[in-house]
């Protein structure tokens, strides 16, 4: 009894803390711009392929493997966490064991999954702190981001070892044991002279450090680049669809530029009868909600930033690294904008304060990045909103590109020539181009 | 169009030259390489001629959505005036804004890339690829960006060199992997920021590395910035690039 009230004031702790960080969460959503996601069809399938069977990540196979192991093991092992929850609440022992078979294959599974990660994590923990990664390396990677992955990573360790310790002690301490155990089956080998007070002790102090560690590491998540372990999954359903270069169409210029073309259109009144805040992106409150969900995602891996071709040259841009500032940018500026409301200045923006417009014009456009983000966050979509803004907004494109803007505006080419000139290369042909 | 348009006709294709296409002169060539292929094959196409517009793909990559949209509607207007149904193209990046971008703006046509064209009528038969002086030679295939990460293509241009019998060679990046020649998202039209090195010689050294004699693609600004890459590598003696639809109309002797 004593247990299960321990056990409850423990995980209503947890549900407090964890509730106060979603509440902080949904007021910054709140400050981003809307976009309407359809599809749901489209995107159960690109979750599936893209988060389920891990397809991107494979783009590494062995880094990509040990991923995909650490992933579907940790969906493995959600089931007995739920089941300590239960047991928690309710003073049960394996509650969920009347399952039968499908219980003794999802423990059995998880059993050796905590095993394969534990053995995983120590390897991830070794290639962080003695291998030089380059994809670890950059301007944007300060101190705290390596301290916040080893922090991590030191977590799923312990939280392994816990699982481990709990079910070895099980193993030797239960009369009737539900479940299967390949991996503590030999664990618990080690400690079978043990007295059984002390196996009793050990089962409880490792169901007990596990459970907490959980719940440690669930309101540690939130406030780490390991918020991915949440985020990934619902962020790889919010992908971008169709095809990875597709520019999404700013209505509200459409209705502007028609109007322009034909004055005498008549245009339904469906768009711009709220007045246009600003066209494009030049601080957080410009971004829609799916660009920060991005942010929060971003587990700082670096795989877009190792394919960037102006990264790969040394030119400043990364684009891991507009995740990351979007993200520092919001926690910066969301108390004050929900505070004083959408007129609070900090006379900072994350345009030009924390991403230069070299940054922004130093990008090709070729999408490596997107393609490369094993979640499926679209980097370049910052980009773009952020040239919109620096081009519509004030006229600010670097000069070569003003002047082809003026020759597409006058000729219909990015060069100075004239448009009754366009069949000139037909010169020397024999044959006949008809028009 | 607006001849046959006289003449009541509506041809299968419109061939879309591009700005590329129309003024630059290196792929002024390609142009008329592919119109020769076009003739050869008897394929029923026209061009927009003098009515022919820039596609604003550059405009919107650049953040310039205003010029992108007025580019987009004009040109829209003229080719659903003309009832275009399919468009044959052989820039990637008007590929790419016709077949994902325009549809958005009332613009909706069957794109088809001219490598998918060639490979199209090689696969049915029409075209068949004789023995030329290509054959056995060592060549590299670059992707173009908007052609394969952007919209899937990797397989045809592959196919279609295939056929012509050459010796054909990887680099380390490809396919999806691969690397963008450095022009994309108005790098051509301006100088690149601050770095060790350029996007284009990157790219070059690793087709040169390959030890390939040709050096294939199939985009204009990727043929800019390779022709570019080999001038500066000083290799302008051992090393040729070219189109897919410059190395067809040779082996075709047109």
């Amino acid at each position: 009894m004593i247990k299960q009230i321990a056990f409850t004031i423990t995980l209503l702790l947890t549900i407090a803390v964890f509730s106060y960080t979603l509440r902080g969460l949904i007021k910054k959503f709140k400050l981003t711009r809307p976009k309407t996601i359809g599809s749901p069809g489209k995107r159960l399938l690109i979750t599936l392929k893209v988060a389920l069977l891990q397809q991107t990540i494979f783009r590494k196979p062995v880094i990509g493997l040990m991923h995909a192991l650490v992933f579907w093991g940790f969906l493995m092992i959600l089931f007995g966490s739920a089941e300590m929850i239960v047991d928690g609440l309710s003073g049960t022992e394996r509650a969920f064991s009347k399952l039968g078979v499908f219980y003794n294959i999802i423990i059995a599974a998880g059993d050796v999954f905590a095993l394969l990660i534990l053995v995983i994590i120590v390897a991830f923990i070794f290639r962080r702190v003695f291998m030089h990664i380059r994809r670890f390396e950059g301007i944007e990677m300060k101190k705290w981001s390596h301290t916040d992955a080893n922090i991590a990573l030191t977590l799923i360790l312990l939280l392994m070892v816990s699982l481990l310790g709990m079910n070895s002690f099980y193993l030797l301490g239960a009369h009737d044991i539900k479940g299967i155990y390949p991996a503590s089956g030999i664990i618990s080998g080690w400690f079978s002279g043990m007295n059984p007070e002390n196996i009793h002790l050990m089962h409880e102090l490792n169901w007990w450090v596990h459970i907490v560690l959980i719940f440690v590491f669930a309101n540690y998540l939130p406030y780490s680049k390991h918020f991915h372990v949440f985020l990934s999954v619902p962020n790889v359903y919010l992908s971008k669809l169709g095809a990875l270069a597709r520019i999404d169409t700013m209505e509200d210029i459409t209705r502007e530029v028609k109007l322009m073309l034909d004055p005498q259109a008549a245009l339904p009144d469906t768009v711009g009868d709220e007045p246009i805040e600003r066209f494009g992106l030049k601080d957080v409150e410009d971004v829609n909600w799916v660009n920060y969900f991005n942010s929060l995602s971003c587990t700082q891996c670096g795989r877009c930033t190792a394919v960037c071709p102006a990264n790969i040259t040394g030119k400043k841009l990364s684009p891991r690294k507009l995740m990351m500032n979007l993200r520092s940018r919001m926690d910066e500026k969301a108390p004050g904008l929900i505070n004083e409301g959408a007129d609070y200045n900090d006379n900072k923006s994350l345009l030009r304060d924390y991403i230069s417009e070299e940054e922004i014009w130093a990008c090709t456009l070729c999408n490596a990045c997107a393609n490369e983000c094993p979640i499926n966050i679209d980097q370049p979509a910052l980009i773009i909103q952020m040239r919109r803004y620096l081009v519509m907004e004030e006229s600010a494109a670097p000069a070569e590109l003003n002047a082809i803007f003026s020759n597409i505006e006058n000729n219909g080419a990015p060069w100075q020539f004239s448009q009754d000139d366009r069949m000139n290369w037909t010169e020397g042909l024999t044959m006949n181009v008809e028009k | 169009m607006a001849d046959l348009a006289a003449r009541g006709e509506v041809p299968e294709y419109l061939f879309w030259v591009g700005s590329a296409g129309a003024f630059d002169d290196r792929y002024k060539k390609v142009t008329r390489a592919f119109v020769k292929i076009l003739e050869y094959l008897k394929i029923n196409y026209a061009v927009l001629g003098t009515e022919e517009s820039s596609s604003g793909d550059i405009a919107r990559r650049t953040g310039n959505e205003m010029l992108f949209q007025m580019q987009a509607l004009m040109n829209i207007e003229i080719m659903n005036g003309y009832g275009v149904k399919k468009i044959l193209t052989c820039d990637p990046h008007a590929f790419n804004t016709f077949k994902n971008e325009y549809p958005d703006l009332g613009g909706k046509y069957k794109l088809v890339h001219h490598t998918q064209f060639l490979f199209e009528q090689i696969t049915k038969g029409r075209l068949k690829m004789p023995g030329s002086e290509l054959g056995g030679k060592k060549l590299v295939y670059h992707d173009p960006c908007y052609l394969g990460r952007a919209n899937g293509v990797y397989e045809e241009p592959r196919a279609v060199l295939d056929s012509l019998g050459v010796k054909r060679v990887e680099m380390p990046r490809n396919r999806s992997f691969a690397l963008c020649c450095g022009a994309g998202g108005g790098q051509m039209f301006k100088e690149a920021e601050k770095g060790d090195k350029e996007i284009f010689i990157e790219r070059t050294e690793e087709a040169v590395a390959t030890g390939a004699e040709l050096i294939a693609t199939a985009c204009p600004y990727c043929m800019v910035m390779l022709t570019d890459g080999i001038k500066y590598l000083n290799r302008e003696e051992g090393i040729k690039n070219y189109d897919i639809a410059e190395l067809v109309a040779m082996s075709l002797n047109l």
